[in-house]
């Protein structure tokens, strides 16, 4: 049984992250007949899915609405779909956005996880990054969370910045364990090419480390956090324990069921994936004239969606089941691929145990390249 | 298009009239060094007699492979008949023959000539005489041919007129007055090379009474007639109905027609001795039919086969193999349909350890084996891979027994040898003076002994030297022409087999023998080949996941080692809901890449690396 997760895209920032390629933009101007769409797009929905055990708030930047719009928001899904008992329901924030009010409000209204942007814990590298907020208002940010009630904190940090080292790095790990979050995703910072961080790195202005040093950032952070208690459970996430992980997410990485909503939002049901303009003008329009906002569609072939599940769950450390995997996705990976898989374990990549085929460190390191055997 | 009245399909009023006919017809070839403007050359004739008007004119006529087009090469000849009412009023058939222009063709060269009677050999005005120039020129004289020299490209700012008379006289020993000045792209000097060709090449003799005797000098395939033979008639005749015999393996077939060349099959009543035509008989495939060999009615043969026939021998080999052995039923198909059109292509089932099913082939020299290969990728659509090209070794082994031995991974136990051979040729090369050093110094790297030095001219040089074959195909060619800066010529014939201390050398990849980087090597060359090898290999094939060691081994002790180091980093930061649709589909795209490469164990290997340890460092 696999109950499905929700997504809700909120397109909106009060300021453009510099390294940032999400869907979003700056002006708030249309946001109530955002959230009247909103409101609508989820209804529309709820023929074909009837219920929820994990909702996921994320953008752009949730936390430019007010409580109220987030009241109608929930308020609009508990009309329309099963919201299961011990659901996690998480909401994205920015640490310049939030005081005790605001997230004593959000824990009235039955959010239970909170992930906070910190980025780091260093004023010049957040300047780099074009973030509103500096180190104190992070410090407070995660205070207040606390204050508020809130115990399953996750906070999201960025490495591999240029003029960072490992142990300046290493220094922004050990501020954030000392809040003791129950989850960490720590992100390389990897540069699309129509960013402006992208642009002045093809410009030549900076550089961003080469692989031995990214590499190295890579393992140690692993190391460390390992060390402290995590789990280090995906490619970029970290949780104190099993039962902390990112549930929703998880979801993404095992081919569970998702509605996503709200601009650029992706879904997959039953085999087949779409995903909504990312337009917020488009968005809009088209919800008012009760056309749901779809730009595109796939329906997966079975070898597609081998592909995605292979690749997709040699990013996790739980790895590939063998016989679930030969189950769902037709395809024994022992007959097929045993030789490599062997040479793999060998080189300490991969190990196999327990009818699982699961990447060591060195080998979610080099997931991408594993995926292609 | 026109004909001659009379020449169409000649009436059968006797002995008289026939000679009358044969009066009429010239049957010449074209002979030049590569690049001197024998294709041009030939388009212009064509064009003057009117064969075609400028509307359907197609630069160079003859090629009509685009490989040939793009790397200016002939490589199968035709033959194509040329109406011409010449200044005595006469109409005039001119058959002429096309010739391949490189030297890995020479045999096919040989019986194209063997078709004619004259020759206009063709030498560019600013280049002068060159080793193809003289490869050619004696290769007429043996056939006793009357040779017209003709001065091409006079046009051209550096063309050199006088001193081209000169060689003329010094290095070919021609009359210098024979010669003829034109300029093939501008059209200048046409006229009086037809009328040459009238004038002094003789016409054809022979006895169209006599039993059939025809050469056969070229050979196509048409998909819905099967293999069209070109020939040529030396005595008798030939026509629909008769039953013919192919005299090297007595094969009997039915002609179904005979005709000649104009710009399109034209079909006959009969050919008759002294005429160059083409016969289709219901043979099933070009290998059937063998360059050189005598055609003769199966009724009534002729007394002896023509002089001139041997059998096509294969001198470089090289097997190949699908990237995706999925593709094995599609290479074997698609070789079969290539051999339909190249009896000199030969190939059997071959098996590599590394590389699984494939395919062992004999080319006539490196050049066919490229040419090969990419109408195998280009006609075809075929992923493929060479294994390095070998020639062929003879070992005779203790217990008295001789091996050939092509390929590598045959290479016989080392104690059981008693002695070891490699083929050798005889190069020919022509250069200015000042290069002479510098070609002498390659020529003695690359084994090569017993030179002779001659000055052909002033500034000139001829140098001959022989060299194992072995190490003409390992790099010569590119290390000749670029020590020469282009202005040297080369040309080779295989003279015999001699004595060589010789080794096989093995590749190991991450342990692995991958048998088709195999090579048979001299001893002495053992050590840098290995490096060398090794050192390509690095280049050529990418940092995967693993460390990859790449090491030379000869008779199990590591003569040469590297190593590529792992990539340590290669995955996405980022994969969420709208994430991954965009990664699966890079995957896919990443996936097909990998296709074209091959798998040796774990290790992913590109089509390239495989030629690439032939290349030396100084490419």
């Amino acid at each position: 049984m696999q109950i499905p997760g929700l997504y809700i895209h909120i397109p909106f920032c009060h300021q453009k992250c510099n390294y940032c390629n999400f869907y979003s933009i700056v002006s708030v101007d249309d946001l109530s007949r955002f959230i009247k769409v909103l409101l609508k797009e989820l209804s529309l929905y709820s023929q074909k899915l009837k219920s929820f055990d994990t909702i996921y708030i994320g953008g752009g930047t949730p936390s430019v609405l007010s409580i109220q719009n987030l009241e109608d928001i929930l308020a609009e899904i508990r009309k329309n779909y099963r919201i299961m008992a011990e659901s996690e329901l998480t909401i994205e924030v920015n640490p310049a956005d939030i005081d005790a009010a605001y997230l004593t409000s959000l824990h009235q209204l039955g959010v239970n996880r909170l992930n906070i942007g910190i980025q780091s814990f260093d004023d010049s590298i957040l300047r780099f990054l074009g973030r509103r907020h500096n180190r104190q208002q992070a410090v407070h940010a995660i205070d207040a969370s606390h204050t508020a009630g809130f115990d399953n904190i996750g906070l999201d940090l960025i490495y591999g910045v240029p003029g960072q080292t490992l142990m300046t790095w290493q220094e922004t790990l050990s501020q954030a364990l000392s809040f003791q979050p129950q989850h960490l995703s720590c992100y390389q910072l990897t540069l699309d090419a129509d960013t402006p961080l992208g642009r002045q790195c093809n410009k030549g202005l900076f550089e961003l480390p080469r692989e031995g040093e990214q590499a190295d950032f890579f393992m140690k952070t692993s190391e460390f956090l390992e060390n402290a208690g995590y789990i280090h459970y995906e490619v970029s996430n970290f949780a104190r324990s099993k039962l902390l992980v990112s549930r929703h997410n998880q979801k993404y990485w095992q081919h569970t069921p998702y509605l996503g909503v709200g601009p650029s939002a992706h879904s997959f049901v039953q085999g087949k994936r779409w995903w909504n303009y990312r337009s917020v003008r488009r968005y809009i329009d088209d919800l008012e004239k009760n056309i749901l906002p779809i730009e595109g569609s796939e329906f997966l072939t079975m070898e597609q969606l081998r592909l995605e599940a292979f690749f997709l769950r040699l990013r996790t450390r739980e790895g590939i089941h063998l016989s679930n995997f030969s189950e769902r996705y037709h395809y024994d990976l022992l007959d097929e691929k045993g030789e490599i898989l062997q040479k793999l374990v060998a080189e300490g990549l991969i190990e196999m145990n327990s009818g699982h085929v699961k990447p060591t460190r060195t080998g979610l390191a080099m997931a991408d390249a594993l995926a292609l055997i | 298009m026109y004909y001659i009245n009379g020449l169409k399909s000649p009436p059968d009023h006797g002995r008289a009239f026939l000679n009358y006919y044969m009066e009429n017809i010239r049957n010449f070839s074209i002979i030049a060094h590569i690049d001197h403007g024998k294709s041009t050359l030939a388009d212009r004739l064509i064009q003057h007699t009117g064969v075609v008007n400028e509307r359907n004119f197609k630069d160079q006529i003859l090629d009509n492979m685009d490989i040939e087009r793009e790397r200016g090469i002939t490589i199968k000849s035709q033959a194509i008949a040329l109406p011409y009412r010449a200044r005595d009023g006469k109409d005039y058939s001119l058959n002429l023959i096309d010739t391949p222009g490189h030297v890995d063709f020479s045999y096919e060269v040989s019986r194209s000539l063997a078709s004619c009677e004259g020759v206009l050999l063709l030498i560019d005005a600013a280049q002068g005489v060159q080793a193809q120039t003289l490869a050619n020129l004696y290769l007429a004289m043996e056939h006793d041919l009357e040779i017209i020299p003709v001065i091409n490209k006079i046009d051209l700012p550096s063309a050199d007129v006088e001193r081209v008379i000169e060689q003329i006289d010094s290095e070919l020993g021609l009359d210098p007055d024979s010669h003829l000045k034109c300029s093939a792209k501008e059209g200048i000097g046409i006229e009086a090379i037809l009328e040459a060709i009238v004038e002094r090449i003789p016409p054809p003799t022979g006895d169209p009474a006599a039993p059939l005797a025809a050469l056969i000098f070229d050979a196509h395939y048409d998909p819905f007639r099967g293999t069209v033979i070109f020939c040529r008639i030396f005595e008798g005749q030939v026509k629909a109905g008769d039953t013919i015999r192919l005299l090297f393996n007595n094969a009997v077939h039915k002609v179904e027609e005979v005709g000649h060349f104009v710009l399109t099959r034209e079909k006959r009543d009969k050919l008759s001795a002294g005429e160059v035509g083409y016969i289709i008989a219901g043979v099933k495939t070009v290998s059937d039919v063998h360059t050189g060999d005598t055609i003769t009615l199966d009724s009534r043969p002729c007394e002896k086969p023509l002089s001139g026939f041997k059998e096509v021998k294969p001198v470089v080999f090289a097997s190949i193999y699908p990237i995706a052995s999925d593709d094995y039923a599609d290479l074997a198909d698609s070789l079969e349909k290539f051999k339909l059109n190249d009896a000199s292509f030969i190939y059997q089932k071959d098996s590599s350890v590394a590389l699984g099913q494939g395919f062992r082939c004999g080319f006539l020299g490196l050049l066919h084996l490229d040419i090969v290969q990419e109408r195998l990728e280009r006609e075809y659509d075929l992923s493929i891979i060479l294994s390095v090209p070998s020639v062929r070794y003879r070992f005779t082994l203790k217990d008295g027994t001789v091996l050939d031995v092509d390929n590598p991974s045959h290479y016989p136990d080392p104690i059981s040898i008693d002695k070891s051979e490699e083929p050798y040729i005889r190069a020919t090369m022509m250069m200015p003076e000042r290069y002479l050093g510098a070609v002498m110094k390659l020529c003695m790297e690359k084994r090569g002994i017993n030179s002779t030095l001659s000055y052909t001219g002033p500034g000139r040089v001829e140098l001959i030297f022989e060299m194992p074959l072995a190490e003409v195909i390992y790099d010569f060619y590119d290390r000749f022409k670029s020590v020469t800066q282009g202005y040297g010529s080369f040309d080779y014939d295989v003279i015999a087999y001699r004595e060589s201390p010789l080794v096989l050398l093995d590749i190991l990849v991450n342990g692995e023998k991958v048998d088709a980087l195999s090579q048979i090597v001299h001893r002495e060359r053992a050590r840098a080949r290995g490096l060398q090898a090794c050192e390509r290999l690095k280049e050529e094939i990418p940092r995967q996941m693993f460390k990859i060691a790449i090491q030379g081994v000869i008779g199990g002790e590591i003569i040469s080692r590297t190593t590529i180091s792992a990539f340590r980093k290669d995955v996405t930061a980022k994969c969420y809901g709208g994430d991954i649709t965009r990664k699966r589909k890079l995957l896919e795209k990443q996936k097909k890449g990998k296709k074209r490469m091959k798998m040796i164990g774990s290790v992913s290997i590109p089509q390239s690396a495989f030629l690439a340890v032939l290349k030396s460092d100084t490419d």
